[in-house]
């Protein structure tokens, strides 16, 4: 909002206000790559939990942190075998 | 009960490591504790000319973990306070002569006689920086208010972690209020913000540290220094007082002439 403002005014952003974003960026990124056993971890507790709703195919199962302009998504691609049919009929 | 014993680090060279250490270390001896400083940068050794200290040296700490002369004789008094003392890092050898093993030892030993035992550790994240937080069971990071400061004190948070070294403290060095105004410098919100970490204090960019460092005095020992006043609150806070953050003002002209004069000045930014 502030920096539709800004843009709006044709003003720049304040510095300070760019290092912070920036850093903000990075530092999600460099502590995700540090640690590439983390995406690991938080592949095998996605399993567990989606495995309790739907049967899902484990070796296509894809999980990474990705960078757009400026905003960093945890993108998981999971391809469902089924979804289990007690889980189906609770939900009505 | 053994003294505490404290590693200054902050991953970037040049943020204010030795210069904190050294003030941190004067302080709480100026507070009446014992406190023993070791420089842990071998090679590039500082802390002895910080502390105006660099004629006293005999004997360094590679000698001691060595076991070529005792502890005793390595560790050089102040000049201005008896429960000061420091044992200077080896000029001419490499990092890897002292092991994490040693320091620990070294520390634990020092622990028994001290109150305090502060480290100041060396710039990076190689082999000297794992032997200074080696025997250290509290951390005080340094960092300024900029982008690599900041992202370098990030990873060392994330290795102290990693070697048990818990709620590291946080310094905000060289603080300019004038460019925070003007929303040219991350602010203590910011940099919180960011590291979410406990901030212990906040130094302001100050030209009397410089004067210090150049005379070899701790800024400290100047009562009229903001520098020195905002090192002085540090030490209150690791003494466990609850001490007020120390404020940092912006001097202009106008803002003083603004106390004085009960008009209204327009302001200049």
């Amino acid at each position: 909002m502030l920096e539709f403002l800004y843009r709006l005014f044709g003003k720049e952003e304040p510095s300070g206000k760019q290092a912070k974003e920036r850093l903000r960026l990075v530092l999600i990124q460099d502590r995700a790559v540090l640690s590439p056993q983390l995406l690991d971890m938080l592949r095998e507790d996605l399993i567990e939990v989606i495995s309790k709703y739907m049967e899902i195919d484990e070796l296509g199962l894809e999980v990474n942190l990705e960078k757009e302009k400026n905003a960093v998504a945890l993108v998981a691609n999971i391809p469902v075998r089924r979804v289990k049919r007690s889980v189906a009929e609770a939900a009505h | 009960m053994p003294g505490r014993v404290i590693v200054i680090t902050s991953g970037k060279g040049g943020v204010g490591k030795t210069t904190t250490t050294a003030n941190i270390g004067t302080g709480l001896a100026l507070r009446g504790k014992k406190v023993c400083m070791i420089d842990a940068d071998i090679g590039l050794r500082n802390l002895d000319v910080v502390m105006g200290l660099e004629n006293r040296i005999v004997y360094d700490l590679v000698e001691v973990v060595e076991g070529n002369c005792k502890l005793r004789q390595a560790l050089i008094k102040d000049k201005r306070n008896d429960n000061l003392f420091l044992l200077p890092a080896a000029q001419t050898r490499e990092k890897d002569a002292v092991s994490p093993e040693q320091m620990k030892e070294l520390c634990a030993q020092l622990a028994e006689e001290f109150d305090f035992v502060i480290l100041d550790s060396p710039a990076g994240i190689e082999h000297g920086f794992r032997n200074a937080i080696a025997g250290a069971d509290e951390a005080i990071i340094v960092t300024t208010p900029e982008v690599s400061a900041v992202r370098d004190a990030d990873r060392i948070i994330g290795m102290l972690e990693a070697h048990e070294l818990h709620n590291p403290q946080l310094v905000i060095n060289r603080i300019r209020p004038d460019m925070v105004k003007r929303g040219d410098m991350m602010d203590i919100d910011d940099v919180l913000d960011i590291l979410a970490i406990d901030l212990v204090g906040v130094i302001p960019d100050d030209q009397s540290i410089i004067v210090a460092t150049n005379k070899g005095e701790p800024v400290v020992l100047n009562t009229r220094s903001n520098a020195g006043k905002a090192y002085a609150n540090i030490v209150c806070k690791i003494l466990g007082e609850d001490v007020p953050l120390f404020q940092l003002e912006h001097n202009g002209w106008v803002e003083k002439l603004r106390r004085i004069m009960p008009l209204r000045i327009p302001r200049a930014n």
